[in-house]
């Protein structure tokens, strides 16, 4: 009985130290980051959820990643890839007694296509890193998530970010042709190709927005677009929310597709305007930000449209900013809203709802009624276009008892949010936030077919084990979180 | 959550401690989004969340809330901030991380935790000598005698430095170059040509008048053309940032009462500085001061008439130059000023008022230098990778002066061209503006 104890200790953390030696063969003892101090700043993305994890391995080339998932998968030890950690699902959150393989190292542009308008990135490339580059080429790259200065194109896979401009141009599935992916026993796979169609199954499909389950990106090429010609926001603003839904049916119903579809409730505009001034009047119950883009012929033909149907709908008044910088400050205070409610309260957790754009009103009415009933404050900004709604639950999690009733109040938000003919998460991931409301959605029969699609990628399942699906995994979350220090 | 008990076992947990810690309000407005990884410099540079603002602001909450006590592993994470405060500016929920971080560098003085040994050496300068004007300048003549008589080649030559313990060389290398004239207070009133618009106070400051008396000098003669009395009040010392920024607020304060009690004496209308990092912290007076009883209202006073000197010349409004120069400039952001004080238009604006003066811009212009007060001698190596990435954004603009308005960021761009045997000049904005004043009254 003894002996076995100190046997067990023996095997746990010799074996354990010699991953870290083990790893740090692979990248150089610098790339390795396994000191519990360091290790604790590992613990959290932008989400509410974290745990600390065993190590930190930061590769340089497809081979050293290969290697080191030969090492994890040798040793049953769960993986799971690091952009930025700005992910708002936990995604990139370590699954119990796992590494974090962190792509700061992969950062290369490696080339830009300007004839077949595509570009191969390393997946540590940040977002808006990438669309600058190109952008001197009179090229774009569409997906545009709110935290495009921070994220990584290999997160925006992971989760199929989304993004304003996604309402015209697709998320990021719709931008991705061919991505190298290492999987979980260190084979090297190429998905898609270089062309819009490739023969065979479409396994670039199924992997982008696979949240890191299927294999771990190493190389990819992305679909570019060309600038467009002219560019025209237009700022509506309204006396209450639901006149600016109305505006959004009818801006739609009118036959117009905008490149972005943006609504920002009061309570939002607050706390925008008390970090930086995005010209949001103080005194407005809801802005809508509607973006055209095309040829300047077509902008302007559609110009007329979309003004009356923003007055038609009771808007006080209607803006619209043409020159770039007007352009540039509305926006940020759109892609700033999120952070800036930290002016609110520190804790924030956001319900990724879609809904049909006709339910917009009915369900913004519903989550509310949710707010007041649970007394959490809500605030709302989101992607009115696609019906995309972002309740945000503001809150300090030190107070007892309010991380409860905000999740309570999550999870009644998701279920009318299916009710109604919607689903749970329009942009951010299931991850760990919301994996226990997926039976909402699909049934045992769906979910088992997602389970296997995985399985043919990651058979023992060492990929961001724990996301994604219900408990009863393999390796689930535990609420009591690992202690630091405990495995190493 | 995880509710650790021990992180590192030598260390005693001790959380922080005091009035001058790091509040809960400011520390928790931080939501972890992760929006100013990419502005700053020693994430971009090392890419590990160790060395990230949210990381640093991480470890403030975990010694709050008793997960890791300040160890000294925490303490050289928390080192290696540049303090350039462009976190600060991209932060959507608006942390005050400069504060943070000053409160929070108190909390590592006053647990005797300061780090490295260069850090510590370079503390002796800041607390013995930077605060004494008259010890600072004889320091100054030595320093100016030792590279002037070829001891100092000598030095650089034998490389015996390099024998000694510790970093020592490279902190050499960093002793600036003193100016050929000491600029300091005068009696004298600088009278305005014409008619007097504004009576202007000028912060002499602490080792600018020393390094960079031109500068000064130019700054008097741009102010007095545009029609203000300068004055330079007898009696004033260092401002305080650099003790500020190691968290020396006890001096930090005592440096702002004796400036607040000089300039509430000289009478002036507005307090000009020609120094970023000085109009920061001048700036910041009145939040430091906010809790004294005798000073809190008359730092609120001093703090609401000091400008950048950019900023009081676009306001005046100034009058732009009659005669042109032709160059090709590239504007350097100083951090202090454009992410402290979000002045990033009015340099650049007097800049393009000179006729013939083409103002490329960089790539990243607003991204540190490196310089960051006493860092690039605390922190050589990383500094001076900082700079490297500077210098490439700079060489890339074929700019043939590269133009700032700080003396720290100056100083250190000079070190960048010196490495690269550049060719270029590094001038304070109201240097060139003096060049071409001068220019126009040679011709009339």
């Amino acid at each position: 009985m003894y002996g076995n104890k100190v046997s067990d200790w023996l095997n746990k953390n010799m074996t354990e130290k010699s991953l870290i030696d083990e790893l740090q063969e692979v990248v150089g003892l610098e790339d390795v980051i396994s000191h519990p101090d360091d290790l604790l700043v590992y613990e959290y993305d932008g989400s509410v959820d974290s745990n600390i994890p065993l190590a930190v391995v930061f590769p340089s080339s497809v081979d050293e990643v290969s290697r080191i998932l030969k090492i994890t998968h040798s040793r049953g030890i769960p993986v799971v890839g690091r952009g930025s950690g700005t992910g708002l699902s936990g995604g990139a959150i370590a699954p119990d007694g796992g590494i974090q393989i962190a792509f700061t190292k992969m950062t290369r542009i490696l080339e830009v296509n300007v004839q077949n308008r595509t570009a191969t990135v390393e997946p540590g490339v940040i977002n808006l890193d990438l669309d600058n580059h190109v952008r001197e080429m009179g090229l774009r790259y569409a997906p545009d998530p709110s935290s495009q200065r921070a994220c990584s194109i290999g997160g925006n896979i992971a989760e199929n970010a989304g993004g304003p401009h996604c309402l015209a141009y697709g998320t990021t599935t719709n931008h991705v042709l061919e991505i190298e992916s290492v999987l979980e026993d260190g084979s090297i796979v190429k998905l898609g190709g270089q062309c819009r169609d490739v023969p065979g199954y479409d396994l670039r499909g199924v992997f982008v927005g696979s949240e890191g389950t299927f294999g771990i990106a190493t190389k990819i090429t992305v679909r570019l677009l060309p600038l467009p010609e002219m560019v025209k926001t237009f700022l509506g603003i309204f006396p209450d929310i639901e006149s600016a839904c109305t505006a959004v049916s009818s801006v739609i119903g009118h036959g117009i597709v905008p490149a972005a579809l943006e609504m920002i409730d009061a309570l939002s505009i607050k706390a925008v305007q008390s970090v930086t001034d995005a010209g949001f009047p103080d005194d407005a119950g809801a802005v809508l930000l509607v973006e055209l883009e095309g040829l300047s012929e077509e902008v302007e033909e559609v110009t007329e449209r979309v003004e009356s149907s923003l007055w038609d709908t009771g808007a006080t008044n209607v803006l619209i900013a043409e020159d770039p910088e007007d352009r540039e400050k509305l926006w940020v205070g759109r892609k700033t809203a999120f952070g800036a409610f930290g002016t609110i309260a520190p804790n924030y957790y956001l319900v990724d709802g879609v809904v049909p754009r006709t339910r917009l009103t009915q369900v913004l009415r519903k989550v509310s009624e949710i707010g007041s009933r649970y007394d959490i404050t809500i605030a709302n900004v989101f992607h009115a276009g696609d019906g995309n709604l972002h309740p945000c639950m503001l809150f300090d999690e030190r107070e007892p008892g309010v991380l409860d009733r905000a999740m309570k109040a999550a999870s009644e938000m998701m279920e009318y949010c299916v009710e109604v003919g919607g689903t749970l998460s329009g942009e951010h991931g299931i991850g760990l936030e919301k994996k226990e409301y997926m039976p909402l959605v699909f049934n045992e029969i769906d979910l088992s077919q997602m389970k296997k699609a995985r399985d043919a990628f990651a058979p023992r399942n060492l990929l961001n084990p724990g996301k994604i699906f219900p408990d009863g995994e393999s390796h689930p979350i535990e609420p009591h979180r690992v202690s630091p220090g405990q495995y190493i | 959550m995880t509710g650790s008990n021990d992180m590192t076992n030598e260390t005693k947990k001790v959380g922080f401690m005091g009035v001058d810690s790091p509040s809960e309000s400011d520390m928790y407005r931080c939501v972890h989004c992760g929006l100013c990884l990419s502005a700053c410099p020693t994430y971009t540079h090392l890419g590990v969340e160790t060395e990230s603002p949210r990381g640093r602001i991480a470890y403030m909450k975990a010694v709050h809330e008793g997960r890791i006590g300040i160890t000294d592993r925490v303490v050289s994470h928390w080192e290696k901030c540049l303090q350039c405060r462009a976190c600060e500016a991209v932060c959507p929920s608006g942390v005050p991380y400069g504060r943070l971080m000053e409160q929070t560098r108190f909390q590592v003085l006053t647990n005797n935790k300061q780090g490295s040994e260069l850090r510590r050496i370079s503390s002796i300068f800041l607390r013995s000598i930077l605060p004494r004007p008259k010890l600072l300048k004889i320091t100054a003549h030595l320093v100016r005698m030792y590279q002037r008589l070829g001891l100092q080649a000598l030095v650089r030559t034998t490389r015996i430095l390099e024998a000694l313990p510790g970093n020592l060389d490279k902190m050499e290398k960093q002793i600036p170059v003193m100016s050929d004239r000491f600029f300091g207070p005068s009696r004298d009133i600088y009278k305005a040509r014409g008619e007097t618009k504004k009576v202007v106070g000028l912060l002499s400051g602490c080792v600018m008048p020393l390094m960079q008396g031109d500068t000064m000098e130019a700054t008097v003669r741009v102010l007095v053309r545009n029609g203000c009395d300068v004055v330079v009040p007898v009696g004033q010392v260092c401002c305080g940032a650099l003790n500020l920024h190691s968290g020396d607020l006890k001096l930090g304060r005592a440096l702002a009462k004796k400036n607040i009690d000089i300039f509430i004496e000289s009478n002036v209308d507005v307090i000009v500085t020609s120094s970023a990092g000085c109009g920061s912290s001048m700036k910041e007076y009145s939040e430091l001061l906010s809790d004294d009883p005798d000073y809190g209202e008359k730092a609120m006073w001093f703090s609401s008439i000091t400008k950048d000197v950019t900023e009081f010349l676009v306001d005046l409004p100034w009058e732009p130059p009659l005669h042109e120069l032709n160059r090709k400039i590239t504007y350097q952001d100083p951090c202090h000023l454009a992410h402290a004080q979000r002045i990033m238009d009015a340099p650049r604006k007097l800049l393009r008022s000179i006729k013939g003066v083409e103002l490329i811009e960089m790539k990243q212009s607003t991204m540190c230098c490196g310089s960051a007060g006493f860092y690039s001698m605390v922190q050589p190596e990383l500094s001076h990778k900082i700079l490297h990435t500077k210098m490439r954004n700079i060489a890339d603009t074929d700019a043939n002066q590269i133009v700032t308005a700080n003396p720290g960021c100056m100083m250190q761009l000079e070190n960048g061209l010196l490495d690269l045997n550049g060719e270029q000049t590094v001038v304070h904005v109201v240097d060139i503006l003096d060049e071409a004043y001068a220019l126009e009254a040679q011709n009339v």
